[in-house]
């Protein structure tokens, strides 16, 4: 077996195991959904409040939902043992953490992505934003996963590391919902949003260049 | 500490696998210190010791989980990492390593994907430990037994030199012993090295045992 069958069948056992744990793995989607349409019924029924707060609300929300699908990366792999048999693997543990990472999107960023533009037309984001509130959101629903293993990698370790992985994670988080809802805000005014989606980019292909490093080091000190 | 030879051995062969000094603590508690011992082909090391005395912590250290405190080990004259040690190791825990909602059949196509040599084939791994005919059952419907058997299939499967034991046993059945103890005969016999962990009197007549006694140094 070559490394990019180990690559595609870690990728190919993740989604897997989302598709028998529906429920679970539907439960980010399903918090952002609800986020958001609950804010309209709180805010009341003012147009042009939510027409404003639509880029935040939807960002906000998608970084949360992210943040609650994080623990579920490395958990049960660390509980029931594969863990221990991934990092055994005579092929880079780097690029076998980069395969969880995007089985981690696939299952919890892309809904996010599907579902989106439908709750920005609910809260009457105006229609030249949103394209760029998709750009936003294929560019950096995948920076909120290869940070977030970092910080999951570091506390899968710990009996009770859910509140440290939200501290430790989302001060990371907080640069990416600036540029990420700035974009649309201004997206939304008519102003061009190039700067933002470049810099979004750029933090994109820094991370996955550099985030599977950290996250294999972490990892190997977890099973110690 | 120091380790006896037993067994038959016409000439002393070539070790593969050179343990030097090796000593680790654990909470301020020294486990074992300056341990030496090497393994050849074709030999079995079967590591005893009291609950808590350290055979855990260094089937870890062996692995590569845990870092020892002082000595090193040499796989065919090179460290762990540099050299092809993890191609030709596999490791059986105390956890199964196998995603209970999967099916023995997706768990063990995942173990053939991880390994880069190729030992048995699955059909042939799952006939060896007695789990044919359980393909498409999802490992949470397996005994506690059964699962350890599977944990035996991935060894077979992922075709390593070198296997590493901690407590085979535990949960298997008088013929699952029986079943265990003839694979580790067969593998050792075709030039496998086996280490292990055991509370159970291993019955491995006519092959080179090699004993480590650690006892709990305070």
């Amino acid at each position: 077996m070559s490394i990019s069958a180990a690559f595609f069948a870690i990728i190919r056992r993740d989604l897997l195991l989302a598709f028998r744990r529906r429920a679970e793995a539907a439960n980010p989607l399903f918090f952002f959904v609800l986020v958001v349409t609950l804010f309209p019924l709180a805010v009341g029924a003012q147009p042009h409040l939510l027409q404003s707060m639509a880029p935040g609300v939807i960002w906000v929300s998608a970084l949360l939902a992210a943040l609650l699908s994080l623990d579920a990366m490395f958990r049960s792999d660390f509980d029931d043992g594969s863990l221990e048999q991934l990092l055994l693997s005579p092929y880079p543990l780097t690029v076998l953490v980069l395969g969880k990472i995007i089985a981690h999107w696939l299952v919890t960023g892309l809904p996010l992505l599907l579902v989106a533009p439908l709750l920005a037309d609910f809260l009457g984001l105006p229609a030249q934003a949103m394209g760029t509130l998709w750009l936003t959101l294929i560019i950096a629903t995948p920076l909120l996963s290869l940070i977030g293993a970092v910080g999951v990698a570091l506390t899968v370790g710990l009996r009770r590391g859910g509140m440290i992985l939200s501290l430790l994670v989302l001060p990371l988080y907080v640069p990416v919902l600036i540029f990420a809802s700035g974009a649309v805000d201004r997206a939304a005014g008519g102003l061009a949003a190039d700067a933002q989606l470049d810099i979004l980019l750029a933090m994109l292909l820094a991370a996955l260049v550099l985030a599977p490093l950290p996250v294999s080091a972490a990892l190997k000190m977890s099973v110690n | 500490m120091q380790p006896d030879q037993s067994g038959i051995m016409q000439q002393p062969p070539q070790p593969v696998l050179v343990v030097n000094n090796l000593s680790c603590s654990r909470d301020d508690r020294l486990l074992f210190a300056e341990l030496s011992f090497s393994l050849a082909a074709g030999q079995v090391l079967l590591l005893e010791g009291d609950n808590g005395s350290g055979k855990t912590s260094l089937l870890r250290i062996l692995c590569g989980f845990r870092t020892a405190d002082d000595g090193e080990i040499r796989w065919r004259g090179q460290t762990l990492d540099s050299g092809s040690y993890y191609k030709e190791m596999a490791y059986v825990g105390h956890a199964d390593g196998a995603k209970k909602e999967l099916t023995v059949l997706e768990n063990l196509r995942f173990t053939q994907a991880l390994h880069s040599q190729s030992g048995y084939d699955i059909d042939q791994a799952l006939i060896k430990v007695e789990l044919a005919g359980f393909d498409d059952n999802s490992v949470q419907t397996l005994s506690a037994g059964q699962k350890r058997r599977l944990s035996l299939a991935r060894l077979l499967i992922a075709g390593a030199v070198l296997w590493i034991l901690d407590e085979p046993f535990t949960s298997l059945d008088r013929r699952g012993i029986a079943l265990t103890e003839a694979l580790i005969a067969a593998h050792v016999r075709q030039g496998g090295m086996v280490m292990l962990t055991s509370h159970h009197d291993l019955t491995l007549t006519g092959l080179p045992l090699q004993r480590i006694h650690l006892n709990s140094c305070q």
